[in-house]
């Protein structure tokens, strides 16, 4: 654990995971739960669209739309039914935030949904979560029914004339499910498809009325941007990002787990104050933000001020709030092509430059890092990755390449050491790894011939060894081995 | 139970849920975080681990509650203890034989039992 005495992070969002017993209703109300609903009630629709609007919230599910804007569009789109979805998909692989503060403060989502409801005008509020997160549903669900059955939902809350209540729908396990107008296709029972905007779905969404979606952890902002005021909430972050993030910080990270902090903190501050740097010593290298959709920021990056525009301008995204972070055993390739497997497992196969283009960047990248590739690979890859940008229909096939330009702006010497000298300079593509003993180190132990499953090494005790480069699989086993430090991997 | 149909039926019956609480206020509370995390990583051996342990020493004045995640995945299982007049303490790496000794040692002695957490942030309270 590493020894951290400043106070870095301020929690909202999760101001009561791990406080309060998320299963009791009565806990919720002791910290002030409800509230502020009852307080919003007393307010006009409007004025509580123009509290969010300038306390600054920016969606927290990746996009960062100003939350209040949002509403505002809703609420003045005329319709006999609005509907106000909360965005619980949470795909990302990495993240587990909004599953946190489902599971640890359910009342504060429900509580938020009911306010926004009030706020655009709509009666009915849906939770589209993920089938994968069955303690998350159960406590939302136990929830909904105390709220229930308490007349915190229903009908006419808080004696005010106001009708909301809230029903779950269940995520069918694809990333682009979490993508708005694909989670109200599935909603609909339609497959997960993402239709063009506009339409947004404020204008038109579910069955084709006003429709707000937000993400969980926007929501639970939401009642203590009420009870505070707007003016609280403003002071805390950057001129353009209001308020804090949540992020789970995961890979070589020695305090793997979940922070809150005030926008414009460093990531110097959130990767070595708080996470305690990379374990066993090792160098920080980079993390990737905004998951398969971000980019990787690295050294260069540590002093830059956490926000929306900040992350962008370095080629990478907030996005949800992963943060998976690499020493220098990652090889930067590597890690590119990771979240290409990923995105072209979820392309929904909808729109050809992503269903296409992501199989095809994937290839490129396998073939980089099996020792096969050519300087005119690095240009196919940068010119498909801008045109893959300009053409995919959707957020997921539009920031797709993004892991890949990052990379090869700031790793750009590893992609060329790939294609050019046929190495891997962090050893992690075996392909290119060979491995040799350094006779003058090597005492003739013998250790590392009993460990080789293929009995590629050879030599006579008290001599040095040699290896059969023509047999060796590459499995490192000698050079994990070997107590003398003789065998160079290459 | 009837239901709470104004913002001055949500005041009493936090009034009310508040001073249960108080009297709360002279009992051992140990918070055992219950997440997806937290199970995974053995916080119901050691809620069961503590909750054995303080029957099998006649501790009476134990409340045992549950929470959602405490967010340091690092150190799960995590388990907040307050003693009476005493700040919450939260303790990572709770296996059963941590959750036997913190019950023998810290609830039952007082005396210091490794694997604190420090508080490294601030937290809004509404
Ligand atoms: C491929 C893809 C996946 C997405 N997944 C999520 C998700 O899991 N959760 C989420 O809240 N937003 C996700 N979004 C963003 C949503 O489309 C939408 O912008 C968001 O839910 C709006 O809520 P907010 O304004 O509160 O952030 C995703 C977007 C894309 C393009
Ligand atoms: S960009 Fe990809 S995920 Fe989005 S609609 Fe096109 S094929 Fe589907
Ligand atoms: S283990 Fe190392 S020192 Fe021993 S024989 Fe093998 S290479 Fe030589
Ligand atoms: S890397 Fe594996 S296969 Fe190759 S020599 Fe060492 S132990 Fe044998
Ligand atoms: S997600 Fe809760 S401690 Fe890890």
């Amino acid at each position: 654990m590493a020894a951290t005495t400043d106070i870095k992070q301020l929690r909202i969002a999760t101001r009561n995971c791990g406080f309060i017993d998320p299963e009791s209703l009565d806990d919720y109300i002791a910290v002030r739960g409800y509230e502020a609903l009852a307080k919003a009630l007393t307010m006009t629709p409007a004025e509580v669209v123009e509290i969010i609007k300038v306390a600054g919230l920016r969606g927290r599910g990746g996009g960062g739309f100003p939350t209040g804007v949002k509403w505002g569009i809703a609420l003045s789109n005329a319709a006999d039914q609005k509907y106000i979805v909360c965005n619980a998909d949470e795909g990302d692989p990495g993240a587990f935030m909004d599953r946190a503060v489902l599971e640890g403060d359910p009342h504060s989502v429900v509580e938020a949904m009911a306010i926004g409801g009030y706020a655009i005008g709509a009666t009915l509020g849906a939770v589209y979560i993920r089938a994968e997160y069955p303690l998350a549903i159960k406590r939302l669900r136990k929830a909904i029914d105390d709220a229930r059955a308490m007349g915190l939902l229903g009908k006419n809350i808080f004696g005010s004339g106001f009708d909301f209540d809230i029903e779950i729908k269940y995520g069918a396990g694809a990333f682009v499910c979490g993508e708005e107008t694909a989670l109200i296709k599935s909603m609909e029972g339609h497959r997960g498809e993402p239709v063009s905007k506009p339409p947004f779905p404020a204008q038109s969404g579910y069955w084709a009325k006003p429709t707000i979606v937000n993400n969980v952890e926007t929501f639970a902002n939401i009642p203590a941007i009420i009870i505070k005021g707007a003016d609280w909430f403003s002071s805390i972050g950057t001129a353009t990002s209001k308020g804090t993030k949540v992020f789970a910080l995961a890979g070589k990270i020695v305090n793997v787990g979940l922070i809150e902090v005030p926008m414009g903190t460093t990531l110097r501050e959130v990767i070595f104050d708080i996470g305690g740097g990379c374990p066993d010593g090792k160098e920080f290298k980079a993390v990737q933000t905004g998951g398969p959709s971000g980019g990787a920021l690295a050294n260069k990056d540590l002093d830059v001020a956490i926000d929306y525009e900040s992350l962008i301008a370095r080629k990478s995204m907030m996005g949800s709030g992963g943060m998976v972070v690499m020493d220098e055993d990652d090889c930067m390739v590597s890690v590119a092509k990771f979240f290409l497997d990923f995105t072209m497992d979820e392309t929904c196969g909808k729109c050809t430059p992503c269903r296409i283009g992501s199989k095809r960047l994937y290839e490129i990248l396998d073939k980089i890092t099996k020792g096969h590739g050519t300087k005119a690979d690095l240009a196919r890859l940068k010119s498909l990755s801008d045109s893959i940008k300009d053409t995919a229909l959707c957020g997921l096939g539009q920031t797709m390449p993004n892991p890949i330009l990052s990379t090869m702006d700031t790793f750009g010497h590893e992609y060329e050491a790939h294609v050019t000298q046929k190495k891997c300079p962090a050893h992690v593509c075996t392909a290119m790894l060979t491995y040799t003993i350094n006779p003058a180190k090597c005492t003739g132990c013998t250790l590392c011939t009993k460990v080789c499953p293929v009995e590629c090494i050879s030599g006579t005790k008290k001599q040095p060894h040699v290896i059969d480069a023509s047999k060796c699989i590459k499995c490192g086993a000698c050079y994990d081995k070997c107590k003398f430090d003789s065998i160079i991997k290459m | 139970m009837s239901t709470i149909a104004s913002l001055d039926a949500l005041r009493a019956r936090r009034e009310d849920i508040l001073a249960r609480q108080k009297a709360r206020n002279g009992k051992i509370v140990i918070n055992v975080s219950l997440a997806t995390c937290s199970i995974a990583a053995g916080g119901k051996v050691a809620l069961e681990a503590m909750q054995d342990e303080v029957a099998l020493n006649g501790i009476a004045n134990v409340e045992f509650m549950q929470s959602g995640c405490m967010t340091f995945c690092y150190a799960e299982p995590t388990v907040e203890i307050t003693l009476p007049g005493k700040a919450p303490v939260v303790f990572g790496g709770v296996d059963e034989a941590k959750a036997r000794e913190l019950v023998t040692e810290y609830v039952m002695k007082g005396e210091p039992v490794e694997g604190i957490i420090p508080v490294t942030y601030e937290r809004v309270v509404l």
